[in-house]
């Protein structure tokens, strides 16, 4: 049962209740990012305050349990924390996905994101749990631009 | 219950990797020959033995290696133009697979090199393909549309998915220069009946294509009963190799058509400003070709042709029947497609209510180990009309059996246990 260590209880809670989702007013930047290969979607948005703290991290979309739970675990981890700690969450978990199922995942760092652990191991699934961060990381940089 | 000589154990047999373990000890159930077929020790062991003892480049080396290599590569040709009975060994052309015959055929048009009226096409001309095709039959055309200015038209599908030819008379018409589409959909298993759109296509002087890509392998298939002036598929689905793709055409359009790609082989002399070219269907094969590909696929004919394409057609009928009938079982579970085995293959597609196609693919694989295809199938247009972002296939071939699909019902109740 390889594939069931990847399915864990967290994630298939976050999935069944995504926390957040839904695209919500005012913003400061939105993107739209495609996985070519699946044909998953998000639109997210985010809304910076002045002093860098992140305000709200709306999203909606579609796609499989991995992607929409990592929307869901995104938006818990990154509302009310600061651009700049949020940045580092995305850093540690894209280092933790494209390792192959080799990193040491930082606990303190990641929080539930860790519950993802398992999907590095499953190289044509990492993009999905990436999807929703890209985007983040993509939608934080447009609106510093 | 199958046709009679038909022994679906006796098969798989020649098919070891049936018999595979897969990790966790779990045996393998593969449901995704339509996206690629497995080998027969026979074709693997033809492949073998050419590379081991015959080996040297085609046409144009004299000595033993290179007579030995020309002839297997051209007695290849022998076999496919007999297992589609074309009328000519020269009107099969080797390509590299399906992909290329259909883009061969889109760059004879519209090339000034090429004189011949039918293959003349600029704005105002339609080219007419339909919704339910694969990638490798839409973007051909597209990429003529914009280098010509021609327009695109297709023929929409119904709900059931089948082809629908209500607006037949308005869409085919004087315009259009060539209608290419489907014989079997790979994700909705239709097979379409090709003669009314022939008549239409005559009545107004176009030319056909069919991508026949998911049905040579599984029917018999007889280009000249067919009537159609073109016809692609690839060998790697039709237990033979990758790498090696057929066009099959009307000799007079191949002897009209300018070359696809130059190089060495497809000339008949060379000046420094320009060339005259070999007769098809050497014209057609610029370069040295998938030697060893041709040979394995000359193999997979002969092994077909052995087991018979009208009892595999047969068995293939039985286990769609079968599956059409124990997968609605599954609660929230929609076939997208045809629900009759009437007109269609063994391909099926379906959604699982609330459940991402990803997610069903990943289970089956690592719990049962189930290969099934999931995603869009190459053929986006065709979700984006039925308004879904992607299915779980299952595609049957003749080394299949019932007892893998009741495996199939069990891994989809297994994974509404995780997903519900």
């Amino acid at each position: 049962m390889i594939g069931e260590s990847m399915y864990q209880e967290l994630i298939l809670e976050h999935y069944k209740h995504p926390q957040g989702r839904g695209l919500r007013d005012p913003y400061d930047a939105e993107v739209h990012h495609v996985n070519p290969t699946c044909g998953d979607e998000v639109t997210l948005r985010v809304k910076v305050a002045d002093g860098g703290k992140v305000l709200d991290v709306s999203y909606d979309g579609q796609g499989c349990s991995i992607s929409q739970a990592a929307a869901s675990v995104l938006h818990e981890l990154a509302t009310g924390s600061t651009v700049e700690e949020s940045l580092s969450v995305v850093d540690e978990f894209t280092r933790l996905m494209q390792g192959r199922g080799q990193v040491e995942p930082d606990e303190d760092v990641l929080g539930d994101a860790v519950a993802f652990a398992g999907v590095a191991k499953f190289p044509a699934r990492v993009k999905c749990a990436l999807l929703a961060w890209m985007a983040y990381k993509d939608a934080l940089m447009r609106s510093q631009g | 219950m199958s046709a009679p000589g038909f022994d679906v154990e006796r098969i798989r047999k020649d098919f070891p990797v049936l018999g595979r373990e897969l990790p966790g000890g779990r045996s393998l159930v593969y449901l995704d020959s339509g996206n690629s077929s497995q080998k027969p020790a026979q074709v693997v062991e033809a492949m073998r033995d050419h590379l081991t003892w015959h080996y040297g480049n085609v046409g144009r080396a004299l000595h033993v290696l290179g007579s030995e290599s020309t002839e297997a590569y051209e007695g290849a040709r022998d076999k496919i133009a007999a297992f589609v009975q074309a009328p000519s060994r020269d009107e099969i052309v080797f390509t590299k697979n399906a992909s290329e015959a259909l883009n061969l055929v889109a760059y004879a048009f519209g090339n000034p090199v090429g004189e011949d009226e039918r293959f003349r096409i600029g704005p105002g001309d339609e080219i007419v393909i339909s919704e339910m095709e694969h990638h490798s039959n839409i973007v051909p055309w597209q990429l003529l549309a914009q280098r010509t200015g021609a327009t695109l038209r297709w023929f929409p599908v119904t709900d059931e998915g089948r082809l629908d030819v209500g607006g037949l008379e308005e869409l085919v018409n004087e315009r259009t220069k060539i209608v290419s589409i489907t014989h079997q959909s790979n994700v909705l298993g239709t097979v379409n009946s090709v003669s009314p759109i022939l008549a239409r296509v005559r009545e107004v002087g176009a030319l056909m294509m069919l991508d026949a890509s998911q049905s040579v392998p599984h029917q018999p298939v007889d280009v000249t009963e067919l009537g159609v002036d073109f016809v692609a598929f690839t060998g790697h689905k039709m237990v033979g190799p990758s790498g090696i793709g057929v066009l099959w055409g009307r000799r007079e359009l191949l002897d009209a058509m300018p070359p696809f790609l130059g190089g060495g082989e497809m000339i008949e002399a060379v000046w420094m400003d320009h060339s005259t070219y070999a007769p098809v269907p050497h014209k057609f094969e610029a370069g040295t070709p998938p030697i060893v590909e041709a040979i394995g696929l000359g193999a997979a004919a002969d092994y077909l042709t052995a087991v018979g394409m009208d009892q595999i057609k047969a068995h293939e009928k039985e286990l769609v029947a079968y599956a059409l009938e124990a997968l609605p079982e599954v609660p929230g579970l929609r076939i997208i497609g045809p629900h009759t085995p009437i007109a269609r293959g063994g391909t099926i597609s379906f959604t699982l209510e609330g459940i991402h196609p990803h997610d069903v693919g990943q289970i089956l694989d690592d719990v049962y180990g189930i290969a099934v295809r999931v995603g869009h199938h190459c053929a986006r247009p065709l979700h984006l009309r039925f308004g879904i972002p992607a299915t779980t296939r299952a595609s049957f071939y003749l080394y299949n059996t019932t007892a893998e699909i009741d495996a199939l019902v069990r891994g989809l109740h297994h994974v509404q246990k995780v997903f519900g």
